[in-house]
């Protein structure tokens, strides 16, 4: 077993790809965490498939598309997130409308540019095993800016997730917080999108913070488990995608929704002990 | 101090977009006052709340807070919130939760708090009673329990006013007796607005009695006038059946389901 492992990872890229999993792990972790207290999970979808455009059209132009997906998803995170603050029903639809527009731009883009395109198939499903060193560098900013900025602000971050009323009658700069947070959501979503492909960075960033909300009570402990759920399901899915040759995205993610229906079934055994 | 007023509101009318709401309410508090609103669902009571916490502008009419613009004055006011029941999923500890009561407006300022910080925290559970229960999660707790913390929340903001919004809404009745007490006390040094549709419960406790429905009449007594009942319900059955059997009521259309 041991052997077989240290084989697996004797390929450089799968040393590459264990990395930036772990990066990737981190940023999921916190920000998923704040995604599913927030009930913005809808809204991290728009962002992720609004991101798609960028791809299409930095591709297009010639230029990085981590660069365009970066883009067109800090923005779109304003955007819907400006929406969101305003009316939660209202932005229900405006989610809809980007992440359909987003698709469809990106698909439109891709198509008037000629040449070999199976690359850009891999922000769709995710391509953890092609990681450039450029990639993990990325990665590991963005995993260190998320975890600053929530080391730094936690205790607003808590108060505006739990109670925003009260956090702007105390003059807490909600706006300011709240922003900043979809804005590290756009780069988390991001980030992902390379390893596990957009249509399934919504379960990483939502399942890990899912199952560690049963057993635990805290923020904190909830976004550490998350954390090592998620790298856990990642290193396994690496391990697995490896020696059955079938993709990383979607095993990660299947091993991930296996725990989930477990913590699913923990949950309904723990209330029915309680009563 | 003793005459300038906590709360003034004059000939204020407010509301979402073009639908008004509050219609030429004026009103005034001061720092000794206990005062209770009543009025229906739907009558505005939320508004004028979110009014007096600068949440909400006036179209028209001005209102100070400590004889400030609200979002200036509302530092003064210590907001005691109705418990949503989606709250009761977050997780998150009593002590966590009135500690929001300390954070300061900058973002990067709450980093750490300081030992008076946590010293003002024990301090407002230890009034509330609610101490034994710091490390709980706010899930575990009873409504009572919950309202607690809520006000242990506002009172460590150190306020000069406490705004109650349907403090009783999800209690227990002996609960709710207790926590009527607990107010009686603050009262000695911190003004007390709440508000409910709970005419009952406020008629025993509170100093003074107004209503709101669209219009607020409030004359700084306890005497629940026609007049209240008058925009206050469109029916008094309510009133009838919660008690005050000592109230002539004015007569009214029959028929009319209140609410």
């Amino acid at each position: 077993m041991i052997e077989q492992l240290s084989t697996i990872f004797s390929y450089e890229f799968m040393r590459n790809a264990l990395l930036a999993s772990m990066w990737i792990s981190l940023a999921c972790g916190i920000v998923g965490t704040l995604v599913v207290l927030n009930r913005i999970v809808s809204l991290s979808g728009g962002i992720a498939h609004a991101a798609y455009g960028g791809v299409g059209l930095a591709y297009y132009l010639g230029q990085d598309p981590m660069l365009g997906a970066l883009l067109f998803s800090t923005v779109s995170a304003l955007v819907m997130g400006t929406a969101h603050r305003k009316s939660k029903t209202g932005a229900d639809t405006l989610i809809g409308v980007m992440w359909s527009i987003g698709m469809a731009v990106g698909i439109i883009f891709i198509s008037l540019t000629p040449g070999y395109k199976a690359n850009l198939m891999s922000y769709l499903f995710g391509s953890i095993l092609a990681v450039s060193s450029n990639d993990l560098k990325l990665m590991a900013l963005i995993a260190f800016v998320v975890l600053a900025f929530v080391i730094l602000s936690y205790r607003s971050l808590l108060a505006i997730s739990y109670d925003e009323t009260f956090s702007t009658v105390r003059n807490v700069q909600v706006n300011l917080i709240y922003l900043s947070m979809l804005v590290l959501i756009g780069l988390t979503v991001v980030v992902s999108m390379r390893m596990v492909g957009l249509i399934l960075v919504i379960a990483l960033l939502s399942i890990p913070p899912a199952v560690a909300r049963v057993f635990l009570k805290d923020m904190r402990g909830i976004m550490l488990l998350s954390f090592i759920l998620s790298a856990i399901f990642c290193a396994l899915g690496l391990v697995i995608s490896f020696l059955t040759n079938i993709q990383t995205g979607p095993v990660i993610i299947l091993l991930a929704s296996t725990a989930y229906l477990i913590s699913l079934l923990v949950r309904q055994l723990l209330t029915a002990k309680r009563q | 101090m003793q005459n300038k007023a906590v709360i003034s509101i004059k000939n204020l009318w407010a509301g979402y977009d073009s639908d008004t709401i509050l219609e030429d309410v004026s009103f005034e508090m001061f720092q000794e006052d206990y005062v209770g609103l009543i009025g229906p669902n739907g009558g505005g009571k939320t508004t004028l709340i979110r009014v007096i916490l600068g949440l909400v502008k006036p179209d028209r009419g001005t209102i100070s807070v400590m004889g400030m613009e609200p979002y200036q004055g509302r530092k003064h006011i210590g907001y005691v919130p109705q418990f949503q029941v989606e709250d009761k999923q977050f997780p998150i500890s009593v002590w966590d939760v009135v500690a929001m009561g300390r954070l300061r407006p900058s973002i990067f300022a709450n980093f750490r708090m300081s030992s008076s910080d946590k010293q003002a925290i024990e301090t407002a559970l230890d009034q509330t009673g609610m101490l034994e229960f710091r490390n709980r999660t706010m899930n575990e707790l009873s409504g009572g329990q919950r309202q607690r913390v809520y006000i242990s929340r506002a009172l460590v903001t150190e306020p000069k006013i406490l705004l109650l919004d349907e403090p009783t809404s999800s209690v227990d009745s002996h609960s709710s007796t207790q926590l009527y007490d607990l107010l009686a006390k603050l009262n000695d040094h911190i003004a007390i607005l709440l508000i409910s549709h709970d005419l009952t419960a406020i008629s025993t406790y509170v100093k003074t009695i107004g209503c709101v429905n669209r219009r607020l009449v409030y004359s700084g007594t306890k005497e629940i006038t026609s007049d209240m009942l008058d925009i206050a319900y469109e029916c008094p059955v309510d009133l009838v059946a919660h008690g005050l059997p000592h109230r002539v009521l004015p007569s009214h259309q029959e028929g009319h389901q209140h609410d």
